[in-house]
C-alpha cells in the first residue's frame, strides 16, 4: 500500500509549457504516472509530449476528471495557481515552486483551511509511491517499491536517503517531500499519522533540519501516537548559528531549533537518530527485527 | 532583510505611527543641529544591525550640548559585536511613564499573521515570554488584513485600562498592520511601545524585517539594504542564483539543494575535515551556475580541494557535468576536484566526465572521505 498517491491518481501539470514543467511532465509520464493534462493560460489546445494543454484548471478538471495537480509556475504566479486549484476542489495539490512570498502563503493557508484540499509544499520535491506514481521532480529510478515510509523537509537530501535505502533492498511505500519554506501545506505530524495508519508501511524515516519547530512537534506526536519504528537524520548540526543556509525555514532562531536540541527530543520520543544518511538502513533494520 | 532603527522609524512616520522628533547624524555638528531643533534631553542611539547595543553602551540620554558632543564621540568610536558605528540616531528623549510591547509577525506553523502584545515591554520581553507566558497575548488575524475591531476590543481592554488609550492603541495597530502587509514584512515591532509624559502612546523604538522572497515587488525597499552587513561574495552569489555562506575551512563545497548542502557540510566535519563554504547551486542548474560557483570558491586562497556533490532531481547531472567541463576550459583550477554525481541524467553526465579523464563517485561518504583526505595532503 501507499499514502496520498497511487496508480489511479490522475494529475494535471500547471506550467506544463515551461522548461521544468515540460521536462518533468515527460519524466512523470515515463514513470507511469497518469498525467492527464496540463494548464497554461492562453495555450489551451496545444499538446506537450502528447499531453493536452488547457487554459484553466476548471477546463482541465471538466475534461480529464483529474484528482491531483502539480505546480511548476514561477514564484510570482504560484499563489494564483494554488488558489485556482482550491477553488476548483482539486483534492491534492503539489507545489514545486520555490521563492513564494510568505504573505502569499498566508493567503493560501487561509483558503486551504476553509477547503477539503491538501497542499504538499511549496519549495518541495513532491512525492512518489514507487512502482505506482510519482508527482514531482525526484529521480524515479533510485526508488523501489516496499514498506518504508519516508518524510523529509529537503529535496536532494531525501534522494540521498532513498538511494541508501534502495541500495540495502529496503523499498519505500511512499516518500513525501514537505518543502523547506516557513509556511507549508503539510507537516511532519500529518504524514506521520498517515504512515501510522497505512498497513503497507512498516517503518518510517524522517529527515529534518535546523530551524523551525516541526521536528519538536513531530517528536511529541511520535511519543504519543506512533508505534512503528522511526529513524531520523537531522541536517545542519555543524551550521554556524544565525546563518541562513538557503532554506527560508532553516535558520537557527532560538535554542530549541538547533539540530542537537531536535535530535535529543526525537531520541527522547524513542526515535533512532543517526549521524550519516547512509547509516539509516542499518538502524532501520535493527528496529524492524 | 533587516533595516536600521532610523529607517524603520521613517517608515513608521510615513504610516502615521507617532515617533519622537529626531534625525540621523554622522558628525557631532549634525547631532547638535538636530538637538537644538528637538530640545534637550535627547537620546543618542548607535545604528547597528546587531542585538545588544544597549548593553554595549550604544544608547545614552544626554541633557546638554557638551554632554551630547562627548557621548556622541564615545559611541561613534564603539565597536559593537565587530561592527563600527557609522550613524547615530538623535531623538528627543521621551519621558516614559509606562512600557508595553507590540509586534506583528507570522506564525509559520499556523500559517497566519499574529499580533503580539504585552503590558510588559522593554528589553526583558524575551525573558517575560519564558517566565510569564500568560502576560503575553497572541491575537491571530485569521487571514484578515485589517483588524476585526469587535474581536480585538476585549484584548485592548485587557491591556489598557482607559478607553482613550484603547482607542489610540487600536489606531496605531491598524497603521502597523497596514505597513506590515503593504511592505511584505516578516516582523514589525514596537518595543517599547510607551506612554509619554503627556499621556500619549508612541513608538520609542522601531524594528522592521522584510521577507526576502517579496523584495522583487518592492524595489524601493532594496535601496535600504546596508551593504556593510553583507558579505560581498555572498551578495554576488545571490545575484547569480547561488546560495553561499563562507565558512572557515579548506574543503570547497558545491552541492545542489540546501538540505544536502547542509548534510555535506556536516559529513565533511564529522569525517575530520573543515568545509570552506556552504554553496547550494539550486534547482534546474544551468552549466553557467557551476562555472560561477567554481570561480567564487577559487577566490578563497585557503582551498585545498573542491567537493562537488550532486544528487540530480530537477537538477540534471549532465548540466552539471557540462558546467564542470566548460569551467576546466575557461579557468585554471589549481586544486583537485572530487565529483559525486547521482540521479537524473547520471549516465550521460558520467560518460561526459569519464571521456574528459575525470573520476566520478556514486557514494557520498566515499567522495567526502576522498575530499577530506585531499584537504590534508
Amino acid at each position: 500500500m501507499s499514502i496520498l498517491i497511487d496508480q489511479n491518481t490522475k494529475v494535471i501539470v500547471q506550467g506544463i509549457t515551461g522548461r521544468d514543467g515540460s521536462f518533468h511532465a515527460k519524466q512523470m509520464l515515463d514513470y507511469g504516472t497518469k498525467v492527464v493534462g496540463g494548464v497554461t493560460p492562453g495555450k489551451g489546445g496545444q499538446e506537450v509530449n502528447g499531453i493536452p494543454v488547457f487554459n484553466s484548471v476548471k477546463d482541465a478538471k471538466d475534461k480529464t476528471g483529474c484528482n491531483a495537480a502539480v505546480i511548476y509556475v514561477p514564484a510570482k504566479f504560484a499563489k494564483e495557481a494554488i488558489l485556482e486549484d482550491i477553488t476548483n476542489g482539486i483534492p491534492l495539490i503539489i507545489c514545486i515552486t520555490e521563492g513564494i512570498p510568505v504573505l502569499d502563503m498566508v493567503e493560501v493557508k487561509t483558503a486551504l483551511n476553509k477547503s477539503q484540499c491538501r497542499l504538499i509544499g511549496p519549495n518541495c520535491p513532491g512525492l512518489i509511491s514507487p512502482g505506482k506514481a510519482k508527482i514531482g521532480i525526484m529521480p524515479g529510478h533510485i526508488h523501489k517499491a516496499g514498506d518504508i515510509g519516508v518524510i523529509s523537509r529537503s529535496g536532494t537530501l531525501t534522494y540521498e536517503v532513498v538511494f541508501n535505502l534502495t541500495a540495502h533492498d529496503m523499498g519505500q511505500s511512499t516518500c513525501v517531500g514537505l518543502g523547506g519554506d516557513p509556511i507549508i501545506g503539510t507537516r511532519f505530524v500529518d504524514v506521520l499519522k498517515m504512515f501510522q495508519d497505512d498497513p503497507g508501511t512498516r517503518g518510517i524515516v524522517m529527515v529534518g533540519e535546523i530551524g523551525g519547530g516541526d521536528e519538536q512537534l513531530a517528536a511529541d506526536y511520535i511519543k504519543k501516537h506512533v508505534t512503528k519504528p522511526v529513524v531520523s537524520f537531522i541536517a545542519g548540526r555543524t551550521a554556524p548559528a544565525g546563518k541562513r543556509m538557503g532554506h527560508a525555514g532553516a535558520i537557527i532562531s532560538s535554542g530549541d531549533s538547533t539540530a542537537e536540541a531536535k535530535m535529543q527530543m526525537l531520541r527522547d520520543a524513542g526515535v533512532t537518530v543517526v549521524d550519516f544518511p547512509d547509516e539509516i538502513p542499518q538502524a532501520l533494520a535493527a528496529r524492524l527485527k | 532583510m533587516k533595516i536600521h532603527e532610523y529607517q524603520a522609524r521613517n517608515l513608521f512616520a510615513e504610516y502615521g505611527i507617532p515617533v519622537a522628533d529626531g534625525d540621523i547624524a554622522q558628525t557631532p555638528d549634525e547631532a547638535l543641529l538636530i538637538a537644538r531643533k528637538t530640545g534637550f534631553p535627547v537620546v543618542i542611539k548607535a545604528q547597528v544591525l546587531v542585538g545588544g547595543r544597549g548593553k554595549a553602551g550604544g544608547v545614552k540620554v544626554v541633557g546638554n550640548e557638551a554632554e551630547l558632543v562627548s557621548e556622541f564621540n564615545r559611541i561613534k568610536n564603539l565597536n559593537i559585536k565587530g561592527y563600527s558605528v557609522e550613524r547615530l540616531l538623535i531623538a528627543r528623549a521621551i519621558d516614559i511613564k509606562k512600557e508595553y510591547y507590540l509586534a506583528v509577525t507570522i506564525d509559520n506553523i499556523k500559517g497566519d499573521v499574529v499580533i503580539i502584545i504585552s503590558a510588559e515591554g522593554g528589553v526583558e520581553i524575551e525573558e517575560t515570554a519564558k517566565t510569564h507566558p500568560d502576560k503575553i497575548i497572541k491575537f491571530y488575524m485569521q487571514g484578515q488584513k485589517t483588524l476585526d475591531e469587535a474581536r480585538w476590543a476585549p484584548v485592548a481592554a485587557q491591556i489598557f485600562n482607559d478607553a482613550r488609550l484603547q482607542k489610540s492603541a487600536t489606531a496605531i495597530l491598524q497603521k502597523l498592520l497596514k505597513l506590515f502587509f503593504e511592505k511584505d514584512c516578516s516582523l514589525a515591532e514596537i518595543n517599547p511601545f510607551v506612554i509619554n509624559g503627556e499621556g500619549n502612546l508612541m513608538a520609542a523604538d522601531a524594528k522592521v524585517i522584510f521577507d526576502d522572497n517579496a523584495l522583487d515587488r518592492h524595489p524601493e525597499l532594496v535601496a535600504l539594504r546596508d551593504m556593510k552587513y553583507e558579505d560581498a561574495d555572498e551578495l554576488e552569489a545571490r545575484a547569480k542564483g547561488l546560495s553561499f555562506v563562507k565558512l572557515e575551512g579548506n574543503v570547497g563545497c558545491i552541492v545542489n539543494g540546501a538540505g544536502l548542502a547542509m548534510g555535506t557540510m556536516d559529513a565533511v566535519n564529522l569525517l575530520g575535515g573543515k568545509p570552506a563554504n556552504f554553496l547550494d547551486v539550486g534547482g534546474s542548474s544551468n552549466p553557467e551556475k557551476v562555472l560561477n560557483a567554481l570561480k567564487l570558491i577559487l577566490r578563497n586562497k585557503d582551498i585545498k580541494v573542491i567537493l562537488i556533490n550532486i544528487f540530480g532531481g530537477i537538477t540534471r547531472c549532465d548540466d552539471i557535468a557540462n558546467g564542470i567541463l566548460t569551467a576546466l576550459k575557461q579557468i585554471n583550477i589549481p586544486v583537485p576536484l572530487v565529483i559525486r554525481l547521482t540521479g537524473t541524467n547520471e549516465k550521460e553526465a558520467k560518460a561526459l566526465l569519464t571521456q574528459a579523464g575525470l573520476t566520478t563517485y556514486t557514494s557520498m561518504r566515499q567522495a567526502v572521505t576522498e575530499a577530506v583526505k585531499a584537504s590534508k595532503s
